[in-house]
C-alpha cells in the first residue's frame, strides 16, 4: 500500500472544527424529545471543557422540518436561515454549530447552492433586509454539535468516570452507530469520514471504549422521511425501514446504538417499543430492547453524569441494560422523581457565559 | 410543449439537481422509498428530462411525487451528479403552486402538514411544538409519552429547559418581535403565499368530496387526510 496516496485520500474527509467560540443553534426534535441531551452538551462544552458558547434568545427553528415537508419556497427557508447567521454576526460570533443535522444538511446545502449561485444568495440578502432590515456575514465555520465533541473526544476520555466496557467481562460494548442521512449523504466532504466511512460517532466510541460493528443496513435511513412520519397514514414506511435495520444488526449482537441526528434515536427508540407490541419481538438480548442513546447521552454517561439528569428516563425502550452492564452507579427507583435535587439548579447553568 | 419544465427550471434546486440522467437506476437502487412503495425515482427524472407537458402534468397530479422521503440518499450514489431528491422538492412545489396536490391522496396531506408543523413554524418559531400532541395522534410514543406530557412541565423543568421562558434555552418563548420578523420573511419570500394556496385548493377538494373542512384539525377532512391509506401505494 501506498501510503502517501492513502493520506491523500483521507484528506478529503477530514474536516476543519473550530476550536473554541462557538454560535449555538438549537434542535426542534431535540429539544422537544432529548432536552437533557443539550442540557448535557452545554455542560460539557462550558464545564469541563471551558468553552466560549453563546445562545441567542431570538433564534428559531431553521424551518428545517416544514421545508423537507414542502411547506414553503426555498426561498422563504433560506431567508429565515440568513436570519439566523445574521443574529450570529451582530452578537459577534462566526463559529456556528447546529444541534440538528436536518439544520446542519440545510446550512451545508444554502452555502453550496449561495456558492453555485450568487444571485440567490444577493436576493436572499435583500428580502432579509426587506423584511427585518438585517445583515449579515455567511459562517467561518460550520461545524455540527457532534464534530466538535467529536473533536474533544479525547479530552472527554481523559475526564470520563466510566468506559464503555461489560464490567462482568472486561470486555468492550457492541455499539451500533448511526449518523442520520443529512450529515454527509448530501456534502460527503463536510461530514468526518464522509458518506462511506463516517467517523465522527465511531470516534467517539473507539476513545471511550467500546467497539463499532458493521452491518449490512448501517447507512439505511431510520425512516423519518419527514411526511412519511408527521402524517399517520404513511407511518408504515417509517417503521419498515427502521425494522430493516434492526433485522439487520440483530444478529451481530449490539449492546446499544449511538445517534448523530435528534430524529434517529426517537424513532430507533419508539418504533423497537410499536414492533414489540405489533409483533412481540426484541431486538435485544435476555428479551430487552437495544438501548438507543444521542451522542451527548454517551459522553454524559462517561463522565458520570446522573442517567435521569440526562434524561434517560424520557426513552420508551429501557436504557438500564447499559447502565447495569458498565456499572453506573445509579439509583433505579428515582428514575420518575421529578423532584430537583439543591445542586441541579446551580449544575445547569441556563446563562450565557 | 416545455412550458412545465420551464417553470421547474425557475426553482434553483431544479436547475441543481437534473444535469443528464442516463438512467442506470442507481438512484432506485439506493433509494429506501423504492424498496417500501411502488416507486422509481429513475422513471420520475426520465420523465421530466423528456420535457413533455403531458407527462409533468400527470407526475404533478400523481400519488408518486409524495413517496420519496428526502433522506438524499440518491444525491450520495448518483454517477452523474444529479438529486432526484431535490427534483421531486420541486415537483411538489409546482404541484402546490398550481393546486394539482389535491388530486391525490398523497399530495392532500400537506393541508395536515401545514396546519400541524407550518402552524408550529410560524406561531411559536419551532418546527414541534409537543405540549398537548399526545398519543391519540401518535401512538408509536408509547406510555413514557403519556407520561412526560402528563407531567411535561415538571419534566422539562428537571431537564434544565427553560419552559415559555425568557431569555435563551430548550423550548423557550421566542419574543414576538422575533416571531414578527419570522412571519415577515415568510410574507415577503412566498411561504405565506404556499400557505394561503394549500388551504384555499384544500377548501375546493373538501367541498367537492362533500367533507366537513373548519379550522384546526378536529374536522372531517382534516382526520381523512390524517389517517386515510387507500392500500394501493405499496408493493
Amino acid at each position: 500500500m501506498i501510503l502517501e496516496g492513502k493520506k491523500a485520500v483521507w484528506n478529503d474527509y477530514q474536516k476543519e472544527i473550530a476550536d473554541d467560540k462557538y454560535y449555538y443553534v438549537r434542535s426542534c426534535v431535540r429539544q422537544n424529545f432529548f432536552p437533557g441531551s443539550e442540557t448535557a452538551f452545554l455542560k460539557i462544552m462550558r464545564e469541563e471543557l471551558n468553552k466560549d458558547v453563546y445562545e441567542h434568545p431570538c433564534h428559531t427553528s431553521c424551518t428545517g422540518i416544514v421545508y423537507h415537508s414542502d411547506l414553503v419556497p426555498v426561498e422563504t427557508t433560506m431567508t429565515v436561515v440568513a436570519r439566523q447567521f445574521a443574529l450570529m454576526t451582530e452578537a459577534g460570533y462566526e463559529n456556528l454549530m447546529p444541534s440538528c443535522i436536518t439544520s446542519f444538511g440545510l446550512y451545508t446545502e444554502i452555502l453550496d447552492t449561495w456558492h453555485h449561485f450568487p444571485e440567490v444568495e444577493e436576493k436572499v440578502r435583500l428580502q432579509l433586509k426587506k423584511a427585518t432590515g438585517r445583515e449579515f456575514k455567511k459562517p467561518k465555520n460550520l461545524a455540527h454539535a457532534s464534530d466538535v465533541i467529536f473533536k474533544f473526544r479525547k479530552e472527554i476520555g481523559a475526564k470520563a468516570k466510566y468506559k464503555l466496557i461489560n464490567k462482568e467481562t472486561g470486555e468492550p460494548l457492541k455499539v451500533v452507530d448511526h449518523i442520520g442521512c443529512h450529515y454527509a449523504k448530501m456534502f460527503p466532504s463536510k461530514g468526518v469520514g464522509g458518506a462511506e466511512y463516517p467517523y465522527v460517532l465511531t470516534g467517539m466510541i473507539e476513545e471511550w471504549g467500546g467497539q463499532i460493528i458493521d452491518y449490512p443496513e448501517r447507512r439505511h435511513c431510520c425512516g423519518f422521511g419527514f411526511r412519511q412520519y408527521l402524517v399517520q397514514a404513511n407511518r408504515g414506511f417509517s417503521v419498515a425501514c427502521s425494522k430493516e435495520k434492526f433485522e439487520s444488526m440483530k444478529p451481530f449482537k449490539p449492546d446499544m446504538i449511538i445517534t448523530n441526528c435528534p430524529g434517529c434515536p426517537m424513532f430507533l427508540d419508539r418504533w423497537q417499543y410499536v414492533i414489540n407490541e405489533m409483533e412481540g419481538k426484541r431486538y435485544g438480548q435476555n428479551g430487552e430492547g437495544i438501548p438507543v442513546f444521542t451522542y451527548e447521552e454517551v459522553a454524559g454517561m462517561v463522565l458520570g453524569y446522573d442517567p435521569w439528569e440526562l434524561g434517560l428516563q424520557m426513552h420508551q425502550t429501557d436504557c438500564e441494560p447499559v447502565l447495569n452492564k458498565i456499572g453506573i452507579d445509579y439509583s433505579p427507583e428515582d428514575k420518575y422523581n421529578l423532584d430537583i435535587s439543591p445542586s441541579y439548579s446551580k449544575k445547569h447553568n441556563l446563562i450565557n457565559v | 410543449m416545455g412550458k412545465l419544465y420551464d417553470l421547474l427550471l425557475e426553482d434553483v434546486r431544479f436547475e441543481e439537481g437534473l444535469n443528464a440522467c442516463m438512467n442506470c437506476g442507481v438512484c432506485t437502487a439506493i433509494c429506501p422509498a423504492a424498496e417500501f412503495y411502488i416507486y422509481d425515482p429513475r422513471k420520475i427524472v426520465d420523465d421530466v428530462q423528456t420535457k413533455d407537458d403531458e407527462k409533468i402534468t400527470e407526475l404533478l397530479k400523481s400519488e408518486t411525487i409524495w413517496y420519496c422521503g428526502e433522506c438524499m440518499s440518491c444525491k450520495t450514489r448518483c454517477p452523474r451528479g444529479n438529486a432526484p431528491g431535490l427534483i421531486i422538492m420541486a415537483l411538489r412545489s409546482l404541484s402546490q403552486d398550481l393546486g394539482f396536490f389535491t388530486e391525490s391522496e398523497k399530495g392532500r396531506q400537506q393541508l395536515a402538514l401545514k396546519r400541524t408543523v407550518g402552524h408550529w413554524m410560524i406561531t411559536y418559531g419551532y418546527c414541534l411544538y409537543l405540549e398537548g400532541v399526545g398519543t391519540s395522534m401518535h401512538p408509536e410514543q408509547g406510555p413514557v409519552w403519556d407520561w412526560i406530557q402528563d407531567n411535561w412541565k415538571e419534566v422539562f423543568k428537571k431537564m434544565g429547559a427553560n419552559y415559555q421562558g425568557d431569555g435563551p434555552g430548550i423550548l423557550r418563548r421566542i419574543p414576538e418581535e422575533a416571531m414578527d420578523e419570522i412571519r415577515e420573511i415568510f410574507k415577503v419570500t412566498g411561504g405565506m403565499r404556499r400557505f394561503e394556496n394549500i388551504e384555499e385548493f384544500s377548501k375546493k377538494k373538501a367541498k367537492e368530496l362533500n367533507m366537513q373542512l373548519d379550522d384546526g384539525i378536529e374536522n372531517e377532512y382534516f382526520q381523512h387526510i390524517y389517517k386515510t391509506n387507500n392500500g394501493s401505494h405499496t408493493r
